[in-house]
């Protein structure tokens, strides 16, 4: 565990608190820094890094969690799914327990529905293959990380001519995401630290947008507690003046300036980008994955004759405010007295890496 | 108006059980969910004034001889794996239960449900590991029940296992003898038997090496009680692991519990696959493990004395009962700063996020 | 949405290598990646790897770090 380990050395990260402190100091008014990475989230959280930092530096969560943002309609769509003849739902665990107004994966399973938890796509295929008189669909969720992943095993499936494989489409791209949020009036930002694995296969040129108009730096953040904290340092010196406001690949160990060339070649083989519903913030332009024509045998929506009843989201849950980091969790009415992990009303208290989850989880 | 009795109304509703809801997985998962399901539901309707406090094990006086009584129904899938098999896993858990209560185990009963088209050869593996561990503990099997279901109506064998035995003389444990400063120990690396499971599951396909750590405790446990006469509480960390075990202690209580990231004892391998899978090892069952409240002073001898038993081998101290954020468990990491440990939820899932 | 741990690689066949983490291994695909070889660090995520760990750059953080922790106490 060499390269984790090292990046969570306890004089390191006194050392970055102090810089982190000292810099912060010098520019004096209140920063605001969000970061988009559920991951993140979850890495800041169990970390307890807010406590470690100063008063005028404050950390907010943005619509990093893939499973937050899937809209009511994607999961009634994969609850609709569950319920044909003959049928296998495969997903990653994050997805199992995300409600919609209609229930959740888990509860279909309870029903009686065949559902299965796999740790990676390639998993789907194998059940495919050992059950050929059913349809395995997978829930495909996640940001540009597991996009390519998901279209490898797509082209796999082609490859072997694998006939009862599908994909529920459901991949987001995180840019356009972020620039809705800083052109969104109520929003006042100074910073985004910007998802690790995500850069290792986009890069850094899809941020260079946020320096450039709008003046904001942005530093591609390894998970670790130094590689957040060394994040922190850099955007607080591009927002002191110390250095040109740019964007700072920290996670240089994994993250080129031109990304996974290999992988996006075959996400972009596989999956064209479409306009897409993010669950508390409406349709985003551009921001969605769709399976293209010439891999259509293996889009569920468009293979499999489902009627689906839309749910909404319930008045007064405010995921979307939380996920677009207006609001904290302890704005919510709901927060701890009746939306708890175990009984969750909205996406950002059951995903594992939700904002609401977190805070509910790790913050005191 | 309007908007404030909608929203009153969406908050009522969220309360109020709803006539059409299933059990779920979750509800067996030893955390929250689990709680739930006992509290709200099942004592409702089962209110004796010896099972409220939803001890490991009830004890119960005859005639002046007090007996500790406990059962357990073991359901896991699959049957056998890495370290062991549903029936040493009945055997041990009983034991176990009752040693934490602090009493000698010494009878079990054993009811087994039996899935259509369950082979023989696996069945009688399945008895020969009971008869060797019961063997081996000095336990006796003395009474029992076999059911046979359709096909598809039991997932292979159930397994119902009900212990009884001696209390120790002298030896009093529950929540209300633990005190502030009162050290928190735990008998070795959490989460070894959920861990081992899980990665033996089909899905998962992580070669680890890792074994559950199934294992029976009595003995260690009588030892323990020879060296100290200050233990105040004990729990085997099963469904919902240390965190579930921790926060029942300080649930209602007007204490806290404060335990160090950097005490917890962990192999390479648990790290690596709680790290690539996404779990907190905290969270997950142990089925030969041991947490102990006791009073510091006695910390040391008691932590060498489990180090001398096989099964203790890993024991250290976690943490300290102390007087702060009453009612919570606070995790402190290496580098000062702290979280709150919150009962778990549901059932560990492996993610990608 | 990122979970994703370097693990090293033991052993490749065509698109697949079984990485090894302190113990724990598994068989993953290595296609997203090109040249993977035995003693790589790949970043491995839901059964692939996604990109190679560059050591070089992975020893320059960590030197970075011992040196920020240097100048605190000076």
């Amino acid at each position: 565990m060499k390269y984790i380990d090292s990046f969570r050395d306890t004089n390191a990260i006194r050392g970055l608190v102090s810089k982190i402190h000292s810099v912060a100091g010098k520019i004096g008014k209140e920063i605001v820094l969000m970061e988009v990475c559920g991951t993140h989230t979850m890495a800041i959280a169990r970390a307890g890094l807010r406590q470690l930092l100063p008063e005028n530096v404050k950390l907010i969560s943005g619509p990093g969690c893939p499973v937050c943002v899937s809209p009511n309609s994607f999961i009634d769509k994969a609850i609709a799914i569950s319920e044909l003849k003959n049928t296998i739902v495969t997903t990653f665990g994050d997805m199992y327990r995300v409600p919609s107004g209609n229930g959740s994966l888990e509860k279909q399973h309870s029903k009686g529905a065949r559902i299965e938890i796999v740790y990676s796509p390639f998993d789907a295929i194998e059940i495919a293959r050992r059950k050929p008189e059913n349809n395995v669909v997978f829930i495909g969720v996640g940001f540009e990380t597991t996009a390519p992943v998901i279209a490898s095993v797509i082209k796999y499936a082609k490859q072997e001519k694998i006939k009862n494989f599908l994909v529920l489409a459901g991949n987001k791209i995180i840019p356009p995401a972020m620039e809705i949020l800083v052109s969104d009036v109520h929003h006042h930002l100074d910073g985004f630290i910007c998802p690790g694995h995500v850069s290792v296969i986009i890069g850094s040129k899809p941020y260079e947008i946020f320096p450039e108009k709008y003046n904001i730096p942005c530093v591609i953040s390894g998970f670790e507690a130094c590689d957040i904290l060394q994040s922190i340092l850099y955007l607080l010196e591009m927002i002191a003046g110390m250095e040109k406001i740019s964007v700072k690949i920290q996670y240089t160990r994994c993250v080129d300036p031109e990304g996974n060339i290999k992988a996006k070649k075959i996400m972009n083989e596989v999956f064209s980008v479409c306009d897409s519903e993010w669950r508390g913030i409406g349709l985003i332009k551009s921001s969605g994955l769709a399976i293209k024509d010439e891999y259509k045998q293996y889009d569920a929506e468009y293979m499999l004759d489902v009627s689906v009843n839309i749910s909404h989201d319930r008045s007064g849950c405010i995921c979307g405010d939380v996920l677009k980091g207006i609001k904290s969790p302890v704005d919510c009415i709901f927060f701890k007295k009746v939306c708890t992990p175990e009984n969750p009303v909205g996406p950002c208290m059951v995903s594992s890496e939700g904002t609401c989850a977190a805070y509910y989880a790790y913050e005191k | 108006m309007d908007h404030v009795w909608s929203l009153q109304k969406e908050l009522v509703l969220l309360i109020m059980p709803m006539k059409n809801e299933t059990i779920l997985i979750s509800h067996g998962a030893g955390g929250k969910q689990t709680r739930k399901l006992i509290e709200q539901t099942i004592l409702k309707y089962f209110s004796d004034k010896i099972l409220l406090p939803l001890p490991d094990a009830a004890t119960v006086n005859i005639k002046g001889v007090e007996i500790c009584f406990t059962t357990d129904s073991y359901v896991v899938n699959p049957v056998f794996f890495p370290g062991g098999d549903i029936g040493k896993l009945a055997i041990c858990g009983t034991i176990n239960d009752l040693a934490v209560s602090g009493a000698i185990p010494l009878f079990i009963s054993c009811a087994m449900i039996i899935e259509e088209g369950f082979g023989f050869l696996m069945f009688e593996k399945i008895l020969k590991s009971m008869s060797k561990i019961a063997k081996k503990t000095g336990v006796r099997i003395v009474t029992g029940d076999t059911k046979v279901v359709d096909r598809g109506k039991g997932d292979g064998i159930f397994i119902t296992t009900t212990g009884i035995g001696l209390k120790f003389k002298n030896v009093q444990l529950g929540k209300q003898f633990i005190k502030k400063g009162d050290a928190v120990i735990i008998g070795g690396v959490p989460g070894m038997h959920e861990l081992s499971i899980i990665c033996a599951r089909e899905n998962i396909k992580f070669k680890t090496g890792l074994k559950s750590d199934c294992a029976p405790l009595h003995q260690m446990i009588e030892e323990i009680f020879g060296v100290s006469k200050k233990i105040r509480f004990m729990r085997d960390p099963t469904r919902g692991g240390v965190s579930a075990v921790l926060n029942e202690i300080v649930s209602g209580s007007d204490f806290g519990i404060e335990i160090y990231e950097d005490k917890i004892p962990l192999t390479k391998q648990v790290r690596s696959i709680c790290e690539i899978l996404g779990f907190d090892i905290l969270n997950l069952a142990s089925e030969g493990n041991v947490v102990i409240i006791a009073d510091s002073k006695d910390a040391n001898s008691i932590v060498r004395t489990m180090r001398k038993n096989p099964v203790g081998k890993n024991a250290s101290v976690i943490g300290f009962v102390t007087d702060e954020f009453c009612g919570k468990v606070i995790l402190k990491t290496k580098f000062g700063s702290s979280r709150f440990i919150e009962m778990p939820a549901a059932g560990q899932l492996p993610r990608i996020c | 949405m990122c979970l994703a741990i370097p693990m090293k690689v033991i052993s490749t066949k065509g698109n697949t290598a079984i990485v090894d983490l302190d113990g724990v291994r598994r068989q993953i695909d290595i296609s997203l990646v090109s040249k993977v070889k035995i003693g790589d660090y790949v970043i491995v995520h839901a059964g692939f790897a996604i990109q190679k760990l560059k050591k070089k750059d992975a020893e320059e953080t960590i030197a970075l770090l011992k040196e920020v922790n240097s100048e605190i106490h000076r």
